[in-house]
């Protein structure tokens, strides 16, 4: 047992290693909110009258709205006022090429491992980086563009395409839909945009990656994803921030619509500083993130791997309201120390033969607390509606937990809908198996919490695939249950 | 119509006094507890499918508690089922009838709950675990005490026969304390009979004690008329080494809601619940249970399965809890259902709550239909469609069937599932 608890001690104290900030000089609001700190932000984005109105009614919905506390999560309540709702790099003149970016941000995204030159070229990424709030330099925007995609700063979507804006912004995520929806609605400051026209396959990944940089700020991004009819497009998303002793908040909110046959795989890496050993600093991860299949055999897929923050509360979801439609849901969390993470997905059937389909792999060490959340639904005219869920729990050491909280709530007799979970520890004689040929306990409870997580890091985009493996693998170094 | 609102809850529920002046810490603990929390409001996450006060509203209008019925011994004989030999409890809307039943106190003892006071009541179920509990606290008059004593086994079933009826006051409280001594064994039947098909609500709390090595069995069965508003609280404690059985069959009511908990308070101690819902008409079954495991090398084993016809509306919750302390827990937790209609409705939330690493837990849940390759098999060996149908829900049913272990009930209980399987579905 000593031996157990030293290495689970030794991972316990492991360090975040992407806890550094650089300093830059910084275009930021002054601190608190209210109706004239979100025309500041209007005004300085150069934003249309639409949007400004559009940001001020969220922000009455908002101020009507209390804090949701019904999450399986305690933290002390953020002072919104203290916080700051718009920190930009400073500009001087606007960047035209990659050259003319500040060498100090090119360097943080070399520290995050995102070349935003042309190497990513070879990895046929596109990458759209958003450092604190803005978004700093889209890759690839030619390439792209010669196939009508759109796939930019959401800040300039609402300049050049404001129809297509204006058109879905809020159309999956209503401002009133809860309480850190409105307060993005209100306040958000940047985020990607991306479009892509009828009958276009995008021929690479598009990628944004986020980071909150200066102190005291929230990051609210948008993302905004729209697929036309017979289109596909996959998604990444990674997430990293400094380390910090206060706890800083991001409120994102992500909307995709897919048309008609249209595909969207949306897949995320989600690595913000969850706070020290001792439980102190860390990201508020409070996230919206839904899609709707408005069509016919659309699909919409979600995979997440989440191992950062010090409180998550995030729950991608799939209306499938198009005939035939698919949505689903990989998610692998990990929580370490004093993480709390409390994770799932919606499945709304409302058209027929829809299908959905779940894999939630909990993964909970140190003093965390894991849970799952999740509704699947089935309208009443949503005939041959079919669900399979799995959720699985793996506790490692005893003093973390792991829930699980499945509604299920069916009003049509033709639907078919398995929901299992199982909650299990790395067992002794798979260690001791492993041992025995010759592999190290520490390898091999990453090879056993790799198998484990496997059907959900199957899902991701091949690059995506192995900085999670390494990143999960890292994360629970050490770790003997 | 009358609101229930939080500040007249307690007014509405106390309009006639208990005229037993008894219990009197039990009953302000209940009326605190009301006065600062209320009934659950319509958002409440443990009420968010069955919206019991706003069936209070709509049905009840006269929140008295209901006068003793007429009752005679032919309606006793009635309720009797075939094979039946024991000891029967007859209530009244809730207050006990001596005249009507048979004690023969063989290895056990009955008496009031005025005349006993015994001190572990209101131990059991507190009132923090449903605002119900705390109702039936400040509202019941008297009830029964039912205590078997060290290393006695009660060779015969207990039968607890409730008969409710609307008269003079809509409102039946019932009260059981059960207190199963050291290495003891003891069997309980329970029915409800109503006398017509009038609105009632009836709240019963039953607390059961099971202590060291002993062993009880408490098999339930739920057919009330279609307008009845039903709460039911059963909470057990069990102790080392000793198991507690739960078998309950749900066929008619009209609101029924069912909170079964139960604390595994030592090593070595099993709780089964087993439930079956078969329902029709508009009848609304909520079936919530909660296990909660503290102690290391305890079993639980739960299987819930509905069958759901017509606007029925059936919703299950299960929590299984397991402490920190809890290392070598096995728990088991299983729902299962069938839609038969458009209408019917299923809510479930199967829920498990784990702090400590090396246990074994699972859960599942399915809803779905009959299988069509099934039914087309015994098709094809000449059973008719309608035949092949019951043959089938009854087989999915049955397995719920087979825990209740006193034959007589159980062939009780298998009749009036066939005779509704074969009939109506």
């Amino acid at each position: 047992m000593s031996k157990d608890n030293q290495i689970l001690e030794e991972f316990t104290s492991k360090d975040y290693e992407h806890g550094w900030s650089v300093d830059m000089e910084v275009d930021e609001a002054p601190l608190g909110l209210n109706e004239d700190i979100i025309k500041w932000i209007s005004a300085k984005k150069e934003e249309p009258q639409w949007l400004l109105d559009w940001r001020l009614k969220a922000f009455k919905t908002w101020e009507a709205m209390t804090e949701p506390e019904w999450a399986n999560v305690t933290y002390p309540k953020i002072d919104l006022q203290a916080l700051r709702y718009y920190s930009a790099p400073k500009k001087s003149n606007k960047p035209k090429s990659l050259d003319e970016i500040d060498p100090e941000l090119l360097q943080i995204y070399e520290r995050l491992g995102i070349s935003l030159n042309e190497q990513k070229k070879l990895q046929g990424i596109a990458v759209d980086a958003v450092l604190d709030s803005v978004s700093v330099g889209t890759t690839f925007k030619d390439t792209l563009s010669k196939l009508g995609i759109v796939f930019c700063s959401f800040s300039e979507a609402v300049k050049e395409h404001p129809e297509l804006v204006k058109k879905y912004l809020g159309s999956v995520v209503p401002t009133t839909d809860n309480y850190y929806a409105a307060l993005n609605s209100a306040v958000f400051s940047d985020g990607s945009f991306c479009y892509i026209p009828s009958g276009v396959r995008c021929p690479m990944e598009l990628s944004t990656y986020f980071r909150i940089n200066a102190a005291n700020t929230g990051q609210f991004e948008r993302t905004l994803i729209v697929a036309e009819e017979g289109s596909y497009v996959s998604y990444l998303e990674g997430c990293t921030a400094p380390q910090r002793d206060e706890n800083q908040l991001h409120a994102a909110v992500v909307e995709i619509y897919a048309a008609k046959d249209a595909e969207v795989k949306y897949s995320t890496v989600q690595n913000w500083f969850p706070g020290d050993k001792n439980g102190k600093g860390g990201i508020y991860n409070f996230v919206t993130k839904r899609g709707i299949c408005a069509g016919d055999n659309s699909k919409i897929s979600w995979t997440q791997v989440e191992t950062g923050s010090a409180v998550t509360w995030k729950y991608p979801s799939c209306i499938l309201k198009g005939d035939n439609s698919i949505g689903e849901f990989y998610s692998v969390a990990v929580t370490n120390n004093y993480q709390q993470a409390d994770t799932g997905t919606k499945m709304i059937h409302i058209g027929k033969n829809t299908k959905s389909r779940i894999v939630s792999k909990g993964i909970s060490a140190g003093k965390s607390q894991n849970s799952y959340r999740g509704q699947v639904q089935v309208m009443k005219r949503a005939t041959n509606a079919r669900n399979f869920s799995q959720c699985d729990s793996l506790l490692m050491g005893d003093k973390c937990g792991a829930h699980t909280f499945p509604y299920i709530d069916i009003q049509n007799s033709t639907a078919k809908v398995e929901h299992e979970a199982t909650t299990s520890k790395i067992g002794e004689d798979q260690i001791f198996y492993c041992n025995q040929r010759g592999i190290s306990t520490e390898d091999a409870v990453a090879l056993i919490v790799n198998g484990y997580a496997k059907e959900v890091l199957n899902q991701l985009p091949m690059e995506f695939a192995v900085e999670a493996q390494k990143l999960l693998a890292l994360t629970l170094e050490g770790s003997v249950g | 119509m009358t609101t229930i609102t939080k500040n007249k809850v307690t007014d509405l529920f106390l309009l006639n006094k208990p005229t037993n002046s008894n219990f009197v810490e039990l009953r302000k603990a209940g009326l605190d507890y009301l006065e600062s929390n209320g009934l659950p409001a319509l958002k409440e996450e443990e009420y968010k499918f069955t919206q019991i006060s706003k069936r209070l509203e709509q049905q009840i209008t006269n929140f008295k508690s209901a006068q003793p019925a007429s009752l005679s011994k032919v309606l006793v004989q009635k309720a009797i089922f075939e094979g039946f030999d024991g000891d029967i409890i007859v209530f009244n809307n809730g207050e006990f009838v001596p005249t009507l039943s048979i004690i023969s106190q063989q290895n056990y003892s009955f008496s009031l709950l005025s005349d006993a006071k015994p001190e572990i009541l209101g131990s059991i179920a507190k009132v923090e675990n449903d605002p119900f509990v705390a109702l039936n606290n400040l509202a019941f008059n008297d009830g029964v005490f039912i205590s078997v004593p060290k290393g006695k086994k009660v060779e015969k079933p207990i039968y607890l026969l409730h008969f409710n009826q609307a008269n003079q006051g809509q409102v039946v409280n019932q009260r059981v304390l059960i207190d199963v001594a050291d290495s003891a064994e003891v069997t309980f039947l329970e029915n409800t009979i109503s006398l017509d098909e009038e609105s009632y609500f009836s709240n019963t709390v039953v607390e059961v004690k099971v202590a060291q090595n002993s062993h009880a069995h408490y098999y339930r069965l739920q057919n009330e008329n279609r307008q009845a508003i039903v709460v039911n609280n059963f909470v057990t404690d069990i102790h080392r080494d000793a198991t507690f059985t739960s078998v309950a069959t749900q066929l008619q009511g009209g609101m029924l809601r069912n909170n079964l908990t139960m604390n595994l308070l030592d090593s070595g101690c099993e709780g089964n619940m087993y439930g079956l819902y078969l329902l029709n008409g508009k009848t609304h079954v909520d079936n919530h249970t909660n296990v909660d495991h503290t102690k290391p090398h305890a079993d639980s084993n739960e299987l819930y399965k509905g069958i759901l016809a017509d606007s029925s509306r059936g919703v299950f919750n299960g929590k299984i809890f397991v402490r920190q302390d809890a290392q070598k827990t096995n728990a088991f937790q299983q729902n299962n259902n069938i839609l038969l209609s458009e209408d019917a409705i299923i809510n479930t939330k199967p829920q498990l709550e784990i702090w400590a690493d090396d246990v074994k837990c699972s859960h599942g849940c399915t809803t779905g239909q009959l299988d069509e390759e099934a039914l087309f098999y015994l098709q094809a060996r000449g059973i008719g469609k309608e035949q092949a149908r019951g043959l089938l829900l009854y087989a999915f049913a049955g397995e719920v069937m087979e825990h209740i272990l006193y034959q007589p009930f159980q062939q009780y209980c298998t009749n009036l599932i066939q005779d509704r399987l074969g009939s109506k579905f």
